[in-house]
């Protein structure tokens, strides 16, 4: 009797380990953090490109209508791709771009721009990576659109043209 | 082309045999006169062609046959001729195929070494071999065929990850798997004898060999594995608790405790019950890993490709097998149990017994570890990931015990006994507390815990060290054996304790200083090689005892496909490892310096090689098998 209770026992675990294993094999297994919404920007303050004078971040960020932060550097490849979405992007009315240069040096960031257009009102410098920590940048590129000095979407990795569209609805 | 055509007809026709052996057993079992000889034969029969299959898998890779869909996704003209072999089971077709040769090989061996054993059992465990076997030819052929075409040919493959390039990787996995399939024999042995009523001392005697094969190859395996990780990825250990390799340390757990058990059966014919789940476990944990590891839902740096048809197959495949063994094993085994069952509580088999609970609780404790986050994501979607901390807290502290139970436990006699030298097991405890306050005392790190930590590792090393010289008993397979784990033990200890490491972040010309030692970056040199191009950096390090050496940490960058791996430059002595790697920081003239010391490295590896030479040992002994 004892016997036949442990063998029940037994295969009824094994049936619910057998559709947890299931389950778990349907499921997506790309990994990616939760982004954290509605979150306050950080505090902190930067320089500017060509410029050696310290701005505070509530200076640039408190403001009535959306901005597009975008983390870039000079020497990423998908930078590049996107910079065109994000000339176009500029165009737009209510919305300004400011962009955080990241672990870059000035004279080929400067470059970059001359060859591919600016479409940034402002350019952070961030030569130690310090201030990517602070927004919680995953690495470049990398865009936050912010909403009276609060982060409404982060977008991980290059923006492509739906995610622009999306923006644009944002916006308007 | 016609490679792979031969390959995938010597698939077929070897399931063909599958089928017709598992006819010809059942006949022949019922008949139960001598053994069928159309058995051997197309044993035989079916080797050969699984054989010829992997052959001309070898073939297709060595002639960069690119109609081949394996071919094409892991090779390229441009490697060299050993890689494109070794490129043959590094991927996951041509490593099932791989896997079905061994457990064809191992069933022929099987068969041709057990004509002493009785027909009936002889049989029923080549029967429920043939059962494994359907399963991965039809895991193979259906979902995993290593002879697909392709159409239009490509020029040129895709090449094999570069960090698989290496000659230790080349000979890892088939080692690896001469162990797991060696379980796969162990289990249909055990459910073939349960299901007979023959668990026996003879059949202890005669698993035992079986057990011990299997345990040298994994514990080959792993070693093998680990050297591998240690010199090429460059993160300076040499275990990570990545779930892929508990993969592989679970069934070595299970097959150890397995491994004590049988001497307990062979001697005393009890705990015959451990015996059985143990060999079925030991299987089961082997396909649960490749489960786990070829279906995709584990998140590990092992990257293999995420398909969940072939996970799902493995898994209703291991469940059937599953649900098999627990049905023969509670009905079947009645007959095998043994009622007079007494334990004296200073005895050989209580020893063992204790610490088989240790084991199978540090095998909990890496089953968890490795499964909860899974189950965690499925039943909540939380996503934790489990490191190295984890097991560390959970392991190391039942570790003491563990160790000195198996320093007193080797001492002691089967069935009855009584500590005979009492003051040297006292005297030996007392000079390893002793040993172990010295080596702590200048050293800023937890005193209690790292105090009897190393106490109970030194313990454990004088106690068998001691063993040697002890003329009465003849058992050196286990002295050596526990010498080595006891060495183990001590040099990952000392390894942790005193390992010094320095990250910075130099260019040319620069130089790093701190109290003890002088980096200096002299130059970068660049080579262009047939499949990568290196670059070299040239380091000299000036210790605080004013020895100078040169550093040759070397950077490739591999042109199919696109990925940089780092080479460690790694000066290796008795006594220390000095182990250097270069890493670029993105766009600019600056290298990620990594300079680390290790005491006592080749001590793990030597001491591992020491293990397995103790089971190599008692393999070759005959005296036992009287």
């Amino acid at each position: 009797m004892k016997n036949k209770i442990f063998l029940f026992v037994s295969i009824f675990i094994f049936i619910i380990i057998f559709s947890v294993f299931y389950k778990g094999l349907n499921k997506i297994n790309i990994y990616s953090p939760k982004v954290e919404l509605n979150k306050k920007i950080p505090q902190y303050s930067s320089k500017l490109i060509n410029s050696d004078k310290l701005v505070n971040y509530s200076e640039i960020f408190n403001y009535d209508h959306f901005i597009l932060l975008n983390i870039w550097s000079s020497w990423c490849v998908p930078c590049r791709e996107e910079h065109e979405l994000l000339m176009n992007l500029s165009q737009q009315r209510n919305i300004r771009l400011i962009g955080l240069n990241y672990k870059d040096n000035v004279i080929s960031a400067q470059k970059f721009l001359d060859e591919l257009g600016n479409p940034f009102e402002t350019i952070l410098v961030d030569i130690e990576g310090v201030q990517a920590i602070e927004w919680g940048a995953f690495g470049v590129p990398e865009s936050f659109l912010i909403f009276k000095s609060k982060v409404v979407k982060k977008y991980v990795g290059p923006l492509n043209e739906n995610l622009i569209n999306e923006i644009k609805l944002i916006i308007k | 082309m016609l490679s792979s055509s031969i390959g995938y007809y010597g698939l077929i026709l070897g399931l063909i045999c599958s089928l017709l052996l598992t006819f010809f057993n059942l006949q022949n079992f019922r008949a139960q006169k001598i053994l069928n000889t159309r058995i051997l034969s197309l044993t035989f029969l079916q080797f050969l062609f699984v054989k010829i299959s992997f052959v001309s898998l070898i073939i297709s890779f060595v002639l960069s046959d690119f109609s081949n869909e394996t071919v094409f996704n892991n090779s390229h003209s441009t490697k060299p001729i050993f890689y494109k072999i070794a490129g043959v089971w590094g991927n996951h077709e041509g490593s099932l195929l791989l896997w079905l040769l061994v457990l064809t090989l191992f069933t022929l061996i099987f068969l041709l070494k057990t004509k002493n054993q009785p027909l009936q059992y002889r049989i029923l465990t080549i029967t429920f071999q043939q059962i494994i076997i359907i399963g991965f030819f039809v895991f193979v052929i259906k979902t995993s065929n290593p002879f697909n075409y392709i159409f239009p040919i490509p020029d040129e493959g895709l090449g094999l990850n570069p960090i698989l390039q290496d000659p230790l990787l080349a000979i890892h996995p088939p080692v690896l798997y001469l162990g797991y399939v060696g379980s796969s024999i162990i289990f249909s042995s055990a459910l073939a004898a349960t299901t007979l009523g023959l668990i026996s001392k003879s059949w202890a005697i005669h698993i035992k060999k079986w057990v011990l094969a299997s345990w040298i190859f994994l514990t080959i395996g792993i070693l093998l594995g680990s050297i591998w990780a240690y010199y090429e990825l460059g993160w300076g250990g040499f275990w990570f608790w990545d779930p892929v390799e508990n993969v592989s340390l679970m069934p070595w757990l299970v097959l150890t405790t397995l491994l004590h058990c049988i001497l307990v059966l062979q001697k005393r014919l009890i705990l015959t019950s451990w015996v059985i789940i143990l060999s079925i476990s030991t299987f089961t944990l082997s396909m649960c890993g490749t489960f786990l590891v070829r279906s995709g839902i584990l998140n590990s740096i092992h990257t293999f490709a995420n398909d969940p048809e072939r996970g799902l197959f493995i898994l209703i495949f291991l469940f059937i097998l599953i649900f098999f063994s627990i049905i023969i094993f509670f009905f079947f085994n009645k007959r095998n149990e043994n009622n007079n069952v007494n334990f004296f509580w200073l005895s050989k088999e209580t020893a063992i017994l204790i610490n088989n609970w240790f084991m199978m609780y540090f095998l909990s404790v890496v089953l968890i570890g490795t499964v909860y986050p899974i189950f965690l994501d499925v039943l909540t979607t939380n996503k934790i990931s489990v490191g190295p901390p984890f097991y560390h807290k959970l392991i190391i502290p039942f570790l003491i015990p563990f160790l000195i139970m198996m320093g007193i436990g080797s001492r002691l006699k089967w069935i009855k006994s009584n500590l005979e030298d009492k003051a040297q097991l006292i005297l030996a405890l007392i000079i390893s507390i002793l040993i172990a306050i010295l080596i702590v005392k200048n050293l800023d790190v937890k005193f209690l815990i790292n105090i009897t930590l190393i106490s109970s590792a030194f313990y454990l090393f004088l106690i068998t060290s001691r063993d040697f010289f002890i003329k009465k008993e003849k058992n050196n397979s286990q002295k050596i054996a526990h010498f080595g784990f006891s060495l183990l033990i001590l040099s990952i200890l000392v390894n942790n304790l005193f390992s010094t490491e320095i990250i910075t972040n130099l260019k040319v010309g620069q130089q790093f200083e701190n109290s003890n030692s002088k980096i200096l970056f002299k130059n970068i040199i660049q080579k262009d090689e047939k499949n990568y191009k290196s670059i070299i950096g040239n380091f000299i390090i000036e210790n605080n005892n004013g020895k100078i050496e040169e550093f040759f940490p070397e950077l490739r960058i591999y042109n199919q496909p696109k990925i940089v791996t780092s080479e460690a430059d790694i000066k290796t002595t008795f006594t220390t490892d000095r182990f250097m790697t270069i890493n670029v920081v993105q766009n600019q003239e600056y290298f990620n310096i990594r300079y680390q010391s290790k005491p006592f490295m080749i001590w793990i590896w030597l001491s591992v090689i020491l293990i397995s030479c103790g089971g190599i040992l008692s393999f070759l002994n005959k005296e036992y098998e009287k």
